[in-house]
C-alpha cells in the first residue's frame, strides 16, 4: 500500500478583509464578496515566505508521520513564489528539518498546481521503491497586482504530505493528469505581478481542466461521485470549485470541509492541498476522497485517496486547519498590508 | 558574500540543536566545545524543547537598519521547557499581548536579507502559544 503517512499545514496569522481591499480601490464590497464568495485572506508576515511556510507545514507532517527526517529520500516544494530565482527552496527546508544530506531535492512551478506536481512525483518515487519516504509540499505567498481582482484572493499558506508504504493514513488508489497549452494566467521572468485573461480563466482554463481530469479519473477508476465522502477542487475563488463540483455531480456537503477559501483566500500552490488537509482532519477510515488541482498554463492533477484506520491515531498530533483558520487572527489595514507585501517602494 | 558564521550556525538556528555534557548533564545552546560546568569536552547532540516561557521582554522602537521596517518588535528572554534561556524575537503579536510567564513556541522565520541580491538568512523566533 502506497499513500500518505503524515500531513500538516501552516497558515500565517495575519489577515485582511475583502472590505478593506474594496474600500482602497473604490469597489463595492458587497458585490465583490458575492461575486467571489470570499470574506478575508491570509497575509504572510514580513519574515515569512514560501520556505518558512514549507518548514512549518512539514514539521506538522513529521509530527503525524512520526518518522526520522533522515529517512526522507526526496523532498519537493511546489510554489510560484520561491524566494530565490536560483537556489532551491527545498535545500533550506531539508536543512531545517534535518533531512540532509542524503536526499533528492527539486523545486516545482506550475502556477497553482505546483503542490500536487510535487505530490505526484513523491508518490511515484515511493511506489517505484526508489525512496522510503518522499515529502511533497505546496506553499505560496501569492502575488496579486494592486487593484486587480486577484488582490482579493491571493493569500499565503501551505501543506506538506509525506508519502510512504508503512503507516499509511490515506492510500493513493489512482492518479490522472490533464494538461494543455492554455495562456490563461502567467508571470514573465522579472515581472512582479502575474497577468491573466479575465473571463478566459473560467471555461477554457479552470473548468476545462478540472472537469477533464475529474471525469477521466472517474472513468479510469470506475467510481461515481456518490462513492466519495469528500471532494476537493482548486479554489481560485469561492464560486469556481462549487460550480465545478456541482457539474460533476458532487454535493455541497461533499465539498464543504475542503472549501476553505472564504476564510483563507487562494494560496495558489497550497490551495487544493490545504483544502485536502482540512478534509483529512475530519475524514474517517474507508472514506474515499477526490482531489483535483488546477494550475494555469494549464493543467490539473487528480488523485483518489482511501482513508485507513491510522488516521484516527495521528490527526490530533498536530494543529488542525480549522484551528489555524479561526484562531490567533491579526487583522491588517490596507497600508499595513501594502507594507507587509512589499508593495511600497523604499530607499536602499 | 554569505557570512561563514551563518553557515556554521545553521544546526542551532534552523533545528535548535544543543549540546548536553556527557559528564555532568548540563545543557548548552548554542553548543560549546568545553563544558562550563565541569570542563568536559564530550557532548551528546540534543535539541531545545520547541516550547518555552517568557522570563522577561522589551519592545524595540529604534532598530538597526536591517530591522527598521519591523518596529515596534518584541525581544524576550525565553526559558525553553528543558531549561535553556534564549534571547529571541517574539513575532505576530501586539506589544500589549506580551507578559512574563506566557508560553511561546519556537518557529522558523526569515531573520534578515543580505541586501536585495544577497542570501536570505533564516532561523528561530517565537510566537505566543
Amino acid at each position: 500500500m502506497v499513500g500518505i503517512v503524515g500531513y500538516g499545514s501552516y497558515l500565517p496569522r495575519y489577515r485582511i478583509k475583502v472590505e478593506e481591499i474594496a474600500h482602497q480601490w473604490g469597489r463595492d464590497p458587497v458585490t465583490v464578496k458575492r461575486g467571489l464568495m470570499l470574506n478575508e485572506k491570509t497575509v504572510p508576515g514580513m519574515d515569512e515566505d514560501t520556505i518558512t511556510i514549507s518548514v512549518e507545514a512539514a514539521k506538522n507532517a513529521l509530527k503525524r508521520a512520526n518518522i526520522d527526517p533522515a529517512e526522507i529520500g526526496a523532498l519537493y516544494v511546489g510554489s510560484e513564489s520561491h524566494p530565490y530565482a536560483v537556489k532551491p527552496s527545498g535545500t533550506v527546508v531539508a536543512e531545517a528539518l534535518g533531512a540532509v544530506p542524503n536526499v533528492h531535492i527539486a523545486d516545482y512551478e506550475f502556477a497553482c498546481k505546483a503542490g500536487t506536481e510535487a505530490m505526484f512525483v513523491a508518490y511515484g518515487l515511493v511506489k517505484a521503491d526508489l525512496v522510503k519516504y518522499a515529502l511533497a509540499i505546496g506553499a505560496d505567498t501569492s502575488q496579486g497586482a494592486p487593484g486587480d481582482a486577484l488582490e482579493f484572493s491571493a493569500s499565503a499558506g501551505g501543506s506538506a504530505f509525506i508519502f510512504g508504504k508503512e503507516g499509511v493514513i490515506a492510500e493513493v488508489l489512482d492518479t490522472f493528469s490533464y494538461t494543455t497549452d492554455t495562456p490563461d494566467f502567467w508571470r514573465r521572468e522579472g515581472a512582479f505581478y502575474p497577468l491573466h485573461g479575465g473571463r478566459f480563466t473560467g471555461e477554457p482554463a479552470y473548468f476545462k481542466h478540472i472537469l477533464g481530469a475529474a471525469k477521466a479519473i472517474l472513468d479510469k477508476s470506475g467510481y461515481k461521485p456518490a462513492d466519495f465522502a469528500y471532494a476537493v477542487f482548486h479554489m481560485p475563488n469561492g464560486k469556481f470549485p462549487l460550480t465545478a463540483g456541482k457539474r460533476l455531480g458532487f454535493t455541497k456537503a461533499q465539498m464543504e470541509p475542503g472549501w476553505i477559501v472564504p476564510l483563507m483566500g487562494n494560496t495558489y500552490s497550497g490551495s487544493s492541498p490545504t483544502g485536502f488537509a482540512a478534509t483529512l482532519d475530519i475524514a474517517k477510515p474507508d472514506d474515499l476522497i477526490l482531489l483535483v488541482s488546477f494550475g494555469s498554463g494549464a493543467g490539473s492533477d487528480a488523485f483518489i485517496f482511501k482513508m485507513t484506520k491510522r488516521i484516527d491515531d495521528v490527526r490530533d498530533k498536530a494543529e488542525k486547519l480549522k484551528s489555524m483558520l479561526e484562531n490567533n487572527r491579526i487583522y491588517l489595514d490596507y497600508g499595513q498590508y501594502a507594507k507587509y507585501r512589499g508593495k511600497i517602494i523604499m530607499n536602499e | 558574500m554569505p557570512s561563514p558564521t551563518y553557515r556554521r550556525e545553521m544546526p542551532q538556528r534552523y533545528r535548535l540543536e544543543a549540546a548536553k555534557c556527557k559528564k555532568c548533564g548540563k545543557l548548552f545552546f548554542p553548543p560549546r566545545l568545553v563544558c562550563a560546568g565541569c570542563g568536559s569536552k564530550e557532548f551528546d547532540k540534543t535539541k531545545l524543547s520547541e516550547t518555552g516561557t517568557i522570563l522577561s521582554h522589551t519592545m524595540i522602537r529604534v532598530a538597526p537598519a536591517d530591522f527598521a521596517t519591523q518596529v515596534p518588535y518584541a525581544i524576550a528572554i525565553v526559558e525553553s521547557d528543558n531549561g535553556v534561556r534564549v534571547t529571541t524575537q517574539v513575532v505576530d503579536c501586539k506589544p500589549e499581548d506580551l507578559e512574563i510567564g506566557k508560553k511561546v513556541k519556537f518557529i522558523f522565520r526569515k531573520l534578515y536579507e543580505e541586501g536585495h541580491t544577497g542570501i536570505i538568512c533564516y532561523g528561530y523566533k517565537t510566537v505566543l502559544v
